[in-house]
């Protein structure tokens, strides 16, 4: 998506050229891959046209075809008004003193509420306070038990009162018990609800006037369509949100709610929730967020990931190993072991810039590669690890048998992983500069390479990329230091 | 008798609340007004609007502009009609309906992501099932999440029909394994499996699903004889990745259209008819155990301009 559109804007500025000035056809033609892309991410239709037309216009007042590459500049107002119209990033919950902070949560029906609610317990509680959970959906079978579960496995207090029935009287109850027993935060679950039905829509307004929430947010799905606006909208009419928090963030949804729902009700989206862990809940950053709208991937979170994942030390090591060719398999598996950590193969490729649009190749990375892998090294002897070119057909068929895989497989991965030893042995004796121009070579035009080398050095994401860039440059200059 | 009644108050209630908005909405839209460009763009824009997605908003106005072009169509008041026909034979009748064991117990395997509705919808297939006097059992293979199975166990007594469940963080086969053998044993016509939501993009969830499904068709060689996604109303244009994922894991057979009774259309399964040819069942219009409909595409049609 990311390329297709760059590819319009250019498309549309070389027609232009020679022929003078930029003109509003010109720029509304090459919105119009903006609008179909902002419409497959699930923007609201008035939202995205909106946003066109305030592009258009900003577009014109500035010296677009005047730009060596007219069509990167278009991508990063676009991607600069998206971020400012998303913004700014507030991932911050406000507690009251003396307490409790009295949070209450709200949402449709199976928007991700009382998981919700179990992350935002263990996030609160890493300041060392005090989170109560009280069910007030009393609505759907089973709800409160399951709260009631959740609070166990985050380890937050619980409250519920046997048999009442009314939500209302529950979360004040609740909201009196945490006073008296002296916690810091009390957070409300409700009852998953249509925004067009009255009756509850009434109840969760009652809830609100009789427990006096400091902070209410909205649990939407990331997932939503064209309806989000209508739900926020409501929600927000009735309740007064504090903020927005996009759940189920992990699946491979654009969106696009996260801009329709910040555009038609102006509160701040807080947090999303990225996993099935209590502890998968992260704060919302409106670039990142930009990006993957537009299909330009998520650089930043993908070096973040990596930085947290790897070892540095023991990167370096292999670094060493990788130079003097002592590569093993054994290596090789840890490598992959680390790289797993990041997440399943398949996500941390949709952050790459350019991989977003690709479903189809997506489609074709398995992810139980990693697994069969492991599975197959696993089935080797020490010997074998050491010296892949020792297994014949025999030990082939050992292995394949051992690890449940066919005896291409294994050939299969003795042969990639030469290769990639191989590969590594070369790019480990070039200089600096070289390994550079080498991975750019590597990386597809328009993708990692072409973002880092600076074609769109001014959006915000690619500029924190190239500190890291120079990090992790100064790492290995200095690495390169000590061999000699 | 009185549930009788009920469900046709229900209906007719339904139908007419329905019909108000269609006579409201699409009607002022379309009243009096000829077929041109701007009604066309009009046209798009509330497809759009309703999640059909671009593509296949985009195709159906230009079939409209066709059909406007060479006379068919004139009159706005035309248009309606034109669409129902024309996306009345996205879902004909013959994959409207379930497929039945031809003896032994039917199995239906039912799937979704998190928060779709899948175990609201499973208690609304058991009643109508249960209702029309068939023995119906249901296997709790939601064994992960908090209280899933709890709260599968509620529907089943309020219901009145027999559950399987397993033991917390058990293996889901383990519990459809059970519960397909109980089934054959037990001589029940419809054995519906709950399976714990999970996104599509997470492979290993997806393969322990495929994994479900092979169990149960290794105990019974044609089940699952359903396999049904459980869509909820409100999702955009992801709803195609989800498709086609299950599809992949374990041949959905068609889709349970969750939570239609909101203000969102559900427009999206026209794309995915178009895209990954998936019919819709079953469509849930609220939370009791009575509120489901078979999909019915006129009315559909209807609705989206609601």
């Amino acid at each position: 998506m990311f390329e297709s559109l760059t590819n319009k804007f250019n498309d549309v500025f070389r027609k232009m050229s020679g022929r003078g000035r930029i003109n509003e056809a010109n720029v509304r033609e090459s919105m119009q891959e903006v609008r179909t892309a902002l419409l497959e991410a699930d923007v609201h239709y008035d939202v995205v046209r909106k946003f066109c037309d305030d592009i258009v216009e900003i577009a014109l007042g500035t010296e677009v075809i005047e730009s060596l590459r007219p069509g990167e500049l278009m991508i990063k107002i676009v991607h600069d008004e998206m971020v400012k119209l998303m913004g700014p990033a507030d991932g911050q919950i406000y507690y009251v003193k003396p307490g409790p902070t009295v949070i209450m949560m709200a949402g449709l029906q199976g928007s991700g509420k009382t998981t919700t609610c179990g992350k935002l317990a263990k996030f609160m509680q890493k300041g060392d306070r005090r989170v109560l959970l009280t069910a007030c959906d009393l609505q759907r079978p089973a709800a409160v038990d399951q709260l009631e579960i959740v609070a166990g496995q985050v380890g937050a207090e619980f409250f519920k009162t046997e048999g009442e029935t009314n939500p209302v009287k529950v979360a004040r109850k609740a909201v009196t018990h945490a006073r008296s027993t002296g916690v810091d935060v009390v957070v409300i679950d409700t009852a998953g609800r249509l925004h067009v039905d009255e009756e509850m829509m009434k109840q969760a307004e009652d809830i609100a006037k009789a427990t006096n929430p400091h902070q209410i947010f909205l649990v939407c799905d990331a997932m939503t369509g064209q309806d989000a606006v209508n739900s926020a909208r409501e929600f927000n009419e009735r309740l007064e949100l504090d903020g927005v928090i996009l759940s189920k963030f992990d699946s491979d949804a654009r969106g696009g709610a996260a801009l329709s729902v910040k555009a038609v009700t102006g509160k701040p989206i807080k947090f999303m929730g990225v996993g099935e862990t209590f502890d998968a809940l992260e704060e919302f950053h409106p670039d990142r967020m930009a990006g993957r709208i537009l299909g330009m991937g998520d650089v930043v979170s993908l070096v973040e990931k990596a930085q947290e994942t790897f070892d540095v030390e023991e990167q370096e090591k292999m670094q060493a190993k990788m130079a003097k060719g002592e590569f093993t398999l054994t290596d090789f598996l840890k490598q992959m072991r680390q790289m797993t950590k990041m997440g399943p193969l398949k996500s941390i490729m949709k952050m790459m810039p350019g991989m977003g649009g690709q479903n189809e190749m997506l489609d074709s990375i398995k992810g139980d590669e990693v697994g069969r892998m492991e599975a197959i090294i696993n089935s080797m002897t020490k010997a074998e690890r050491n010296e892949p070119g020792m297994i014949d057909i025999h030990r082939r068929r050992r292995i394949a048998r051992g690890s449940g895989t066919k005896p291409e497989d294994v050939s299969g991965l003795v042969k990639s992983f030469t290769q990639m030893a191989n590969m590594m042995k070369q790019m480990a004796g070039m200089g600096v500069r070289e390994r550079m121009a080498f991975a750019k070579q590597m990386a597809s035009p328009g993708g990692m390479g072409a973002m880092a080398s600076g074609g769109m050095g001014k959006v915000k994401g690619s500029t924190k990329m190239g500190k890291v860039n120079k990090r992790k440059l100064k790492q290995k200059n200095k690495r390169k230091k000590r061999r000699r | 008798m009185s549930l009788f009644s009920r469900a046709i108050q229900k209906i007719s209630t339904g139908l007419s609340r329905t019909r108000q908005r269609f006579l409201g909405g699409l009607g002022s839209l379309l009243t009096g007004r000829k077929v041109d460009a701007e009604l066309l763009d009009e046209l798009e824009a509330t497809l759009i609007q309703a999640d059909l997605g671009v593509h296949s908003a985009v195709k159906i106005c230009d079939d409209l502009r066709a059909a406007a072009k060479d006379g068919r169509i004139a009159k706005g008041e035309e248009v309606i009609d034109f669409l129902k026909n024309e996306l009345k034979t996205y879902w004909p009748e013959s994959d409207r309906s379930i497929s039945y064991a031809e003896s032994g117990p039917t199995v239906i395997l039912v799937a979704g992501i998190n928060g779709a509705g899948k175990t609201t919808s499973i208690a609304k297939l058991a009643y109508q099932f249960h209702s029309e006097g068939k023995r119906v059992l249901l296997a709790a293979c939601d064994t992960f999440r908090a209280a899933a199975q709890e709260q599968l166990t509620i529907w089943a007594n309020r219901i009145g029909c027999e559950i399987i469940t397993g033991s917390e963080k058990a293996d889901p086969a383990a519990v459809a394994f059970d519960a397909v053998s109980a089934a054959k044993a037990r001589d029940v016509d419809v054995l519906l499996i709950d399976t714990a939501g999970r996104l599509h993009t997470q492979d290993h969830l997806m393969r322990e699903l495929t994994k479900i499904r092979d169990v149960v068709r290794k105990q019974l060689p044609a089940a699952p004889h359903e396999v049904l996604l459980v869509l909820d109303a409100t999702t955009g244009q992801n709803a195609i990745n989800q498709a086609k994922a299950f599809l992949a894991a374990i041949e959905a057979t068609g889709i349970f259209l969750a939570k239609l009774d909101g203000s969102a259309k559900g427009g999206i399964v026209v794309a995915i008819r178009n895209e990954v040819n998936l019919p819709v069942k079953f469509i849930g219009l609220g939370e009791g155990y009575d509120d489901v409909e078979p999909f019915d595409p006129e009315t559909f049609v209807e609705a989206l301009f609601a």
